[in-house]
């Protein structure tokens, strides 16, 4: 299992156990962590799961792919650190990850 | 005034489940008209994901979304239904025999016997970009879309976004308007690389000006706008004259003007009961995501399952007093016969 924490917009800290495979936005679902939509279901195609990625993270969870910048551009404001939680896959090399919710989705 | 159209049954959303009620509703002899904002039918499944795979259609082991819909709109082809698309469903009205008077937003009436509220996650409306005080000037001098062309002439005009409808909005308003800005926070397009190649000679040619970058804020007065604030850019804040934006930021669900009818509502979710899935008026009845349930799932299938069973109470109302004869269409010449199959 890894390690995720997401820091909801009002501080609030949410410390989860997740299996390697999925995706941040669905540990994020599954943990009730609030100001995650994810309206399609996790099919990058709404920008309602937008999060940003703690700074010690960004270069070890990487760049969105083309897709995902596109819909990015539909996002509430984008930031140079800005992610759609459904495009991340959980990994070994991601234990400790943290990920900040934004004010909100759109 | 325009004439009032009567159906048995209005449904309002054509997506999925809003698409297989008609045929439910159908096999029991009742004529469907269908509203949907979109310009096209299939909701989510067309306007978001339409190719996507789904893995959880019963007897379909793939689906993509749109292929989906396509065989849904062949399943229902036979009860020929009618479609008024591009309009949102405003108020609603429960008449003296037990009917309902619909309006929608461009004013046309529709009479119908029972309601099918199959909204899934509500209308598709603009989003509204992050720019502090922009509802101001909503609807004065910030456009969602545009409606006449003619209300962008002489203007200076921004335009926000990076797809296809950013993109051909400036194309197409840049020869009458005063002068054109495109701002993206990127300089890479969603758009058809043909209207971006455009955009980018025009912009050379000095007939509009691109910048990347994000709109900050927004000054002008009652509603007018004079002037927006683009940051981000290699050249720091910079001032654009503005009197029209148009902001293309996408689309998101909001349950909108439903809301008004007087229905019971719980967290922007119609409850309905698990027999007739019928809200809280009789007549009008919810399926698919919009409802709600002890147990709910927001899954296609349970739709399907929730519309078979609201068919069955929608023609008690439409059809009262008549026996409602449960029958199989593999086997029954006269569902066969409403389906057009020839033996």
């Amino acid at each position: 299992m890894t390690k995720l924490t997401y820091i909801a917009h009002d501080g609030t800290q949410f410390d989860v156990e997740a299996e390697n495979g999925s995706t941040v936005m669905e540990n994020a679902i599954r943990n009730a962590v609030p100001g995650i939509e994810a309206e399609c279901g996790g099919a990058c195609a709404c920008a309602t799961c937008h999060v940003y990625v703690d700074e010690a993270w960004t270069a070890e969870v990487g760049e969105p792919e083309a897709m995902e910048e596109d819909m990015l551009d539909f996002a509430y404001e984008v930031r140079p650190n800005s992610r759609l939680s459904c495009q991340i896959k959980v990994r070994d090399a991601l234990d400790g990850l943290v990920v900040r919710v934004p004010e909100r989705q759109g | 005034m325009t004439d009032t159209i009567k159906t048995d049954a209005l449904i309002v959303g054509a997506g999925p489940v809003g698409l297989f009620a008609v045929f439910e509703l159908g096999l029991f002899d009742m004529k469907c008209h269908l509203i949907d904002i979109l310009d096209r039918p299939g909701g989510q499944c067309a306007e978001l994901y339409p190719e996507k795979p789904i893995y959880d259609i019963p007897g379909w082991p793939l689906i993509t979304a749109q292929g989906l819909v396509d065989k849904l709109l062949e399943q229902i082809h036979p009860f020929r239904p009618d479609f008024t698309f591009n309009r949102m469903v405003s108020s609603l009205e429960k008449l003296e025999d037990g009917s309902f008077r619909i309006t929608t937003d461009e004013g046309e009436i529709f009479e119908a016997k029972v309601v099918v509220i199959a909204a899934g996650g509500g209308s598709f409306q603009p989003k509204r970009p992050p720019i502090p005080g922009i509802e101001a000037y909503e609807g004065k001098s910030v456009f969602y879309s545009v409606r006449r062309m003619e209300e962008f002439r002489g203007h200076d005009l921004v335009i926000v976004g990076g797809g296809d409808s950013a993109l051909d909005w400036t194309l197409n308003l840049q020869p009458i308007a005063k002068s054109v800005t495109l701002v993206h926070r990127r300089p890479e397009f969603r758009a058809a690389p043909d209207s971006v190649n455009k955009m980018y000679a025009m912009q050379e040619m000095k007939e509009l000006e691109f910048l990347v970058g994000q709109v900050s804020g927004l000054a002008g007065a009652d509603g007018q706008l004079s002037s927006a604030t683009i940051k981000g850019g290699p050249d720091g804040d910079v001032e654009v004259p503005c009197t029209r934006m148009l902001p293309f930021f996408g689309l998101t669900m909001k349950l909108g003007p439903i809301a008004e009818w007087g229905l019971n509502l719980h967290e922007n979710l119609i409850p309905v009961d698990t027999q007739k899935f019928q809200t809280s008026v009789p007549g009008i009845f919810a399926v698919g995501d919009i409802n709600w349930y002890p147990g709910k799932l927001k899954l296609i299938l349970s739709g399907f399952h929730e519309v078979a069973l609201m068919a069955q109470a929608a023609k008690r109302i439409v059809s009262p007093g008549e026996r409602i004869v449960f029958q199989y269409t593999t086997s029954s010449t006269s569902l066969q016969k409403k389906l057009g199959v020839h033996d």
